[in-house]
């Protein structure tokens, strides 16, 4: 299954590097990772999709925590959260068939950001599910290109790391007492 | 004050109490060179820096303290490689300092450009490219506490030409160790505490696995301490041992591929397993799916990553190993496991593994001969420093290790060439010890260019060769498992002895076993170096032994009695 690690790490050079080589070097599949500033100067936020099984996920999680350059890590995928996605899809467009596709556009709230006169530039924010079907639907139109952003996501409500703290309050240890701050 | 990077390299390692450095100049860190006889620092010059890092990692793992190597930019670098890898896989402490060409030439291709953090990534525990004099000092302090902190591992800093020769204020104080994200300081749950506590409770048969955990974090008398009061027996892994005493009663001795029967035997019958800083490695296991399906499961393991890699576990307890059992020992159970006891003592007496020590004299050299000898010549009070292969293994079979930092071999990475520059770094950290190599015919030839190391720095470190003309452990898969077919393992082979005396050292060639303990003696009480050729059965095997990936209770054992070969007709 897909899970979603959101990795909070040092912005220093070479620290993407150590991220991707992990994963290449313990075999794990990454799906997307996208990376970029965050609230806190020279702190970097990136958000991983791998496809792993649940206990690989732990051992991802170790394993990426492990890195000297990484600041925390959380497996978001149980927690309820927002995952964004933007894709932009170039599509064929005649005479005739642009209004159709500006429509079905419209159907998916995605926006036309660009027109050319034989094509379109579409695009959406969303789930990457909504990029897939809005896809779906345009491919039979001609789908020249398309560049998709990866996935970010956020867990709602308060900042992830007090929210992960509080699912520890029933318990009489503590996320700083267990000091497996990778985990939860 | 002011200070070149060069200067502050040797001024950081001096306050980072580094009284030896192994290395190998060059044109990119030659700056460093220079200014390192402004400093009371011993540069043991190597023959290749292959070596160098060797001997760090022995230098650490002979006392627990960080090893340094030296090598200048491009093939310094990366001869380094391997030795930086065998130092990963078996957690080993080291910082490596490598020269760079100057900072604006990074990326041309110049002349011995690598890009050597981009090389060693994998294999380090952190690397550092430094361009700047001001980050020289910050980098190395961080550098040794990443090594020797949670789960210890090599450390490389790449520090470029430019860096080396510019200036800029030396301050210590300021160059304190500021990682956030590095906290490698982790406690058990006490809720997992109480878990293990009620699995230890209902146990029956349980087993501590112990490995090299024991060592690196000093928990040899809370290992005993548990193993007393809970009856519990203990079975090692090869780099577990000497850290729980052979002579102990409680001591089964190794596990794995060629551990002991009884031991492998005792894992697949045990209820409990404890398994006390060690990583399931495969060559431990055997056959995942088969491996110990009777018992449940605590691992106690300062490296998160390692729980249920390979092996799930019931419960884990992350944390140093004598902090956690600390911790553990109050809480558990008193108990006896009379039956348990009884059942492995069964097992034990069916053993066939010590056979060759009691055959009479019939004037063939076995391996297992000269290591027993050895080991009783010396009181099994020597630090051994062995080879990878046959050797090895009838090291760990037959030399009875019973004090930790005793047996100094490369586990993880396997690593042919390790022993003569792990041994050199293991006699410098410990000049009062006596120090043996043991070492196979191949793996000696691959770093014997380091005798001339030896003989340089004037060191009192014996040699005994394994000599069976063979890769002997490849041979012997060759004649399990592919039909005897012997494709480029039979060795033609210099002459050991008269290649000892060339470099300055005594050699002496052993063919017989009345002669090993004369030799054995003679090489105790003679100053410097003495290599030892001993021209072993040439196609004997390490017994018992499951094959790889087998079940672990599938052990090939030893034919009885021994199968005579063909040099018998």
């Amino acid at each position: 299954m897909l899970h979603t690690l959101v990795v909070y790490v040092e912005d220093k050079p070479g620290v993407l590097n150590r991220v991707a080589s992990l994963f290449r070097r313990r075999a794990f599949n990454i799906d997307s990772l996208t990376v970029g500033h965050t609230e806190t100067a020279g702190v970097s936020r990136m958000t991983i999709v791998c496809d792993c099984d649940p206990a690989n996920a732990r051992r991802v999680e170790a394993n990426i925590y492990k890195l000297v350059d990484v600041l925390r890590v959380d497996d978001i995928t149980e927690h309820p959260s927002v995952e964004r996605e933007l894709a932009m899809i170039k599509v064929t467009a005649t005479h005739e068939t642009r209004a159709q596709i500006i429509q079905l556009a419209d159907v998916f709230r995605a926006r036309v950001i660009d027109v050319s006169e034989d094509s379109l530039i579409v695009e959406i924010t969303g789930s990457g599910d909504k990029s897939e079907k809005l896809l779906d639907v345009l491919k039979p139109y001609g789908v020249l290109e398309v560049a998709r952003t990866g996935r970010i996501a956020m867990a709602r409500g308060p900042r992830l790391a007090e929210r992960l703290a509080d699912r520890f309050a029933g318990e009489e240890t503590s996320e700083e007492q267990t000091g497996v701050s990778y985990s939860v | 004050m002011k200070k070149t990077g060069a200067q502050i390299i040797w001024e950081s390692l001096m306050r980072q109490g580094v009284s030896t450095v192994f290395g190998y100049p060059g044109g990119a860190i030659l700056p460093a060179y220079d200014a390192m006889t402004q400093f009371p620092i011993r540069h043991v010059l190597v023959r290749h820096e292959q070596g160098a890092t060797h001997m760090a990692d022995g230098f650490a793992r002979a006392t627990g303290q960080v090893g340094v190597a030296v090598a200048t930019s491009g093939p310094g670098a990366t001869n380094m490689v391997t030795g930086i890898a065998t130092a990963m896989l078996d957690s080993s402490p080291i910082v490596c300092i490598t020269g760079q060409v100057g900072s604006k030439l990074i990326g041309s291709d110049a002349f011995q450009e690598t890009d050597i953090t981009g090389v060693t990534l994998p294999i380090t525990k952190h690397n550092y490219l430094v361009t700047r004099a001001e980050d020289v000092a910050p980098t190395i302090r961080e550098a040794f506490h990443v090594a020797a902190s949670g789960r210890p591992g090599p450390v490389l800093i790449d520090i470029t030409k430019d860096a080396q020769q510019s200036s800029c204020e030396f301050d210590w104080e300021a160059a304190e160790v500021k990682l956030r994200g590095y906290r490698p300081d982790h406690r058990p749950a006490p809720a997992d505490f109480q878990k293990a506590v009620a699995l230890i409770r209902e146990a029956k048969r349980p087993l501590i696995l112990a490995g090299r955990g024991i060592i690196q974090s000093g928990a040899t008398e809370q290992v005993i301490a548990f193993s007393e009061a809970t009856q519990t027996p203990i079975a090692m892994t090869l780099l577990g041992l000497g850290g729980i005493p052979a002579s102990h009663p409680m001591n089964l001795g190794m596990m794995g591929m060629h551990g002991e029967a009884w031991v492998n035997t005792a894992i697949q019958e045990a209820d409990l397993l404890l398994a006390f800083g060690m990583r399931f490695d495969d060559r431990v296991t055997g056959n995942l799916k088969t491996y110990a399906l009777n018992a449940k499961k605590i691992h106690i393991e300062i490296d998160p990553a390692e729980v249920n890699k390979n092996v799930h576990v019931d419960v884990a307890l992350v944390g140093d190993l004598r902090e956690v059992l600390t911790d553990l020992l109050p809480l558990a159970p008193k108990s006896e496991h009379p039956e348990w006891l009884g059942r492995i003592t069964e097992l034990k007496g069916d053993s066939a593994v010590r056979d060759i020590q009691n055959l009479p004299d019939n004037g063939h050299l076995y391996a297992a001969h000269v290591i027993n000898d050895l080991w009783r010549e010396t009181d099994g009070n020597a630090v051994v420093v062995t080879d990878v292969g046959q050797h090895q293994m009838w090291e760990a079979q037959y030399y009875k290790h019973n004090t930790p930092r005793s047996l100094i071999t490369s586990g993880g990475l396997g690593t042919m060439g390790f022993a003569l520059p792990a041994a050199i770094g293991a006699k410098i950290a410990r000049p009062d010890a006596e120090v043996w190599v043991v070492v196979g015919d191949g793996g000696f030839q691959m770093t014997m260019c380091e005798l001339a190391t030896v003989v340089q720095e004037n060191l009192d470190i014996n040699v005994a060769i394994i000599n069976n003309g063979y890769l002997g452990m490849v041979r012997q898969w060759q004649e399990f498992f592919y039909e005897k077919r012997y494709a480029a393992t039979p060795l033609v082979n210099p002459n050991f002895a008269k290649l000892a005396e060339a470099f300055g050292l005594t050699g002496i060639t052993v063919t017989k076993r009345s002669e090993v303990v004369p030799t054995v003696k003679a090489a105790r009480n003679h100053r410097g170096g003495v290599v030892i050729d001993f021209q072993v059965e040439q196609e004997d095997s390490v017994y018992p032994m499951v094959p790889a990936g087998a079940d672990l209770q599938a052990m090939i054992r030893r034919p009885s009695p021994i199968v005579e070969t063909a040099a018998d007709a």
